[in-house]
């Protein structure tokens, strides 16, 4: 581990990542986007984050991947605060530890679609030798084809430039890349909202399974309610919210009355 | 880092269409300001290597410029002659070594034709105090057996394919009138008995022939047209006095330098016709301040054309980095930080920039290359084919940085993008 955290406590109750007291607001901007009590995800569960679009779900994929860092608070993965990182190792802890899905132009295009999966494995040495160790000697190379097999990626498109594939293939390689060398924690933005129903639920199962396979937390997040059944958890972000600038641009009079109900009935979602 | 890098390189062969073309325009520019750095150190190489050896050059009284443009260059008539008795008082002052006097005025098919005695090819020296050499044969006679004998400059001979034996005549004036058959010196055709080596100064356009030969064929003109009913033959002309008794200018040599503002004040104050004697250092300094102005514009014009591709280098970069947003943001999902972003970009901007110039510099080499021949022929400018002058590696090196911190611009904006984008591009 490059980071050199350090796990808290025991074992039994150490969360992969946990959240505290978040607060974010865009520099130069007056109010915060993001206020969150908290929640935390234990390793191997699955975190559903709900919410419409402009309700700050990026913002919270991007402090919970360490890209941005919360004006007060912590977010913590596998122990150590992102904030409490340069810049530098924070980059450095998030290739190793961290897989990332967008909801598309997941992809460089002009990469073939192995050296697309391959692609952390140039920024994380230790995600290449995971990679690398997995299976037999054959090395990252080998981890990356048999990826492309799970996610059922038809061989003779793996070593096209990655701009000739289907935006469902795009996904499944994005989804290949996101697991290989198997990091603690991926992250999914709206991975299934430029699919079609068909393609959506192949993509979704063939996600969770293979995050189980690899025992990855995953987070992911969609406006997509329908999806939430198969996740562990649930975080419903405008209710989980408390910061005054996001009411202020949803700008919906009832919600704040639906907001404090929700606060009181703890529908925050803590690790269950 | 290194990977890096070839990520760098397959994302710039992705867009390989547009960096070629901002590669193109920073390679015109180079070239441009190469070559025109070159034209300048050799222009002015040129120049300044025309005369040498020679202490005074003594004219009519006109102005120190036109005097050298007139006896050096071969550029312009004279504005008046020169006695021959004039000379030979300024060459019997104490100081002066020898003085040779030199007329022209008549041309040979645009080639500038000058009479001057023997001496002229022992006396007049060139670049650092190097002699004339002949290439073929020798120097015209200067006897009367030797009357029509001409001697031709090395590119005078190559350009109109001439060999020794060669019979040419000559035109009065220095522009060849179309049509008009009466300007020429038809009737006294001159051999040619000898062909100098190059020299790289206007000595290479000329035909040089004796000052005899210069009275001879005048012999029937006066006023600068031949007198109606009057023909001399050219066998008959042997008989004349061919003494001249003008000329149009005359370089001098002194036995001690420490002499010449003494000369040159005793040739100013001779009183039996109005004369001029300039240091020909001084003049051609005084002749390059005139040109110089023009060549320092036509630089500034190059450097504001090496701006400008700059410029453009840095609008196409920027204005593809809004398509780039999405790779970028990709890249720091994977672990790329910002100053990762920030290398890629100036990496990238880097190596368009090396590229460009280094194309510059063939294309520079090249074109010098190509024209020299060119150049020579029609303004006896010669170019070196040669290794880049300070100056040139100077400007070359100055492209490079500039470049590379324009380069910066792109890169750092890339920065500030990829820090406010987070993994969520906001397009």
């Amino acid at each position: 581990m490059q980071g050199g955290a350090v796990e808290p406590g025991p074992v039994g109750d150490a969360a992969l990542l946990q959240v505290r007291d978040l607060r974010f607001a865009w520099p130069g901007e007056q109010g915060d986007v993001l206020a969150l009590d908290g929640f935390a995800i234990a390793p191997g569960r699955r975190l559903f984050v709900h919410g419409p679009s402009g309700c700050g779900k990026s913002t919270l994929l991007g402090l919970l991947a360490g890209v941005l860092v919360p004006r007060a608070g912590e977010v913590r993965l596998l122990g150590q605060d992102w904030a409490r990182l340069p810049a530098a190792r924070r980059d450095a802890r998030r290739a190793d530890h961290v897989g990332v899905i967008f909801q598309q132009f997941n992809l460089l295009p002009y990469l073939s679609a192995l050296d697309n999966v391959l692609l952390p494995c140039r920024f994380s040495r230790r995600r290449a030798q995971r990679a690398g160790a997995e299976g037999d000697t054959a090395g990252p190379g080998a981890e990356a084809r048999r990826l492309l097999q799970r996610v059922a990626l038809p061989e003779a498109l793996w070593t096209r430039p990655a701009r000739l594939l289907s935006v469902g293939q795009q996904q499944r390689v994005a989804a290949a890349r996101a697991l290989i060398g198997r990091p603690e924690l991926v992250i999914a933005d709206e991975p299934t909202s430029a699919l079609d129903a068909a393609l959506r639920d192949e993509f979704m199962a063939l996600l969770l399974g293979q995050c189980e396979a690899s025992g990855a937390s995953l987070v992911f997040v969609s406006h997509d309610e329908r999806l939430a059944a198969a996740f562990d958890d649930r975080l419903d972000l405008p209710l989980a919210n408390r910061a005054r600038a996001a009411a202020d641009t949803r700008g919906a009079p009832g919600e704040t009355a639906h907001r404090q109900a929700a606060g009181q009935g703890g529908a925050m979602p803590v690790d269950r | 880092m290194k990977s890096l890098l070839s990520l760098a390189a397959q994302s710039a062969w992705n867009r390989r269409g547009t960096l070629a073309l901002v590669m193109l325009s920073m390679a015109l520019a180079t070239a441009l300001l190469l070559t025109l750095e070159r034209l300048r150190t050799d222009i002015r190489t040129s120049f300044s290597q025309a005369v040498s050896g020679t202490d005074l050059v003594v004219g009519a009284r006109t102005g120190g410029v036109q005097l050298m443009l007139h006896a050096v260059f071969r550029v312009g008539g004279a504005t008046n002659t020169v006695k021959m008795s004039s000379l030979r008082d300024v060459a019997a002052h104490r100081a002066v070594a020898w003085v040779v006097p030199l007329a022209l005025g008549d041309s040979h098919r645009g080639y500038p034709v000058l009479g001057t005695s023997r001496e002229y090819f022992d006396r007049f020296l060139y670049g650092d105090r190097q002699p004339l050499a002949l290439r073929e044969g020798r120097a015209f006679a200067g006897t009367l057996d030797g009357l029509y004998e001409a001697v031709l400059g090395a590119e005078a001979a190559e350009a109109l394919g001439y060999r020794l034996g060669t019979r040419i005549t000559l035109t009065h004036g220095l522009q060849p009138v179309a049509g008009a058959l009466a300007s020429e010196h038809a009737d006294k055709p001159f051999t040619v008995v000898g062909i100098l080596a190059r020299t790289g100064t206007p000595v290479d356009r000329t035909v040089h022939v004796s000052l005899q030969a210069i009275e001879a064929i005048h012999l029937e003109w006066a006023g600068g047209a031949p007198v109606p009913g009057v023909r001399i033959p050219a066998e008959a002309a042997r008989k004349f006095d061919l003494e001249p008794k003008e000329v149009t200018a005359a370089l001098v040599g002194l036995k001690n330098r420490v002499a010449v503002f003494n000369v040159q004040r005793f040739v100013a104050q001779y009183e039996a016709e109005p004369l001029l004697a300039v240091l020909p250092g001084v003049a051609l300094d005084e002749l390059w301040a005139a040109v110089g102005l023009g060549e320092r514009a036509l630089l500034a014009i190059s450097a504001l054309v090496a701006l400008v591709s700059l410029a453009s280098l840095v609008a196409v970069v920027l204005a593809g980095l809004n398509e780039r947003r999405r790779e970028l943001a990709v890249l720091r999902a994977v672990g790329a930080g910002p100053r990762h972003v920030l290398a890629l970009l100036a990496a990238e901007g880097a190596w368009v920039t090396l590229a460009g110039a280094l194309l510059g510099a063939a294309a520079a080499a090249l074109a010098v290359r190509a024209a020299a021949p060119w150049l020579q022929a029609q303004f006896g400018i010669s170019l070196q084919w040669a290794a880049p002058t300070p100056a040139q590696w100077g400007l070359f090196g100055a492209v490079l940085a500039a470049g590379m911190l324009a380069s910066l611009v792109p890169g750092w904006r890339a920065y500030r993008l990829s820090l406010a984008d987070g993994l969520s591009p906001r397009l």
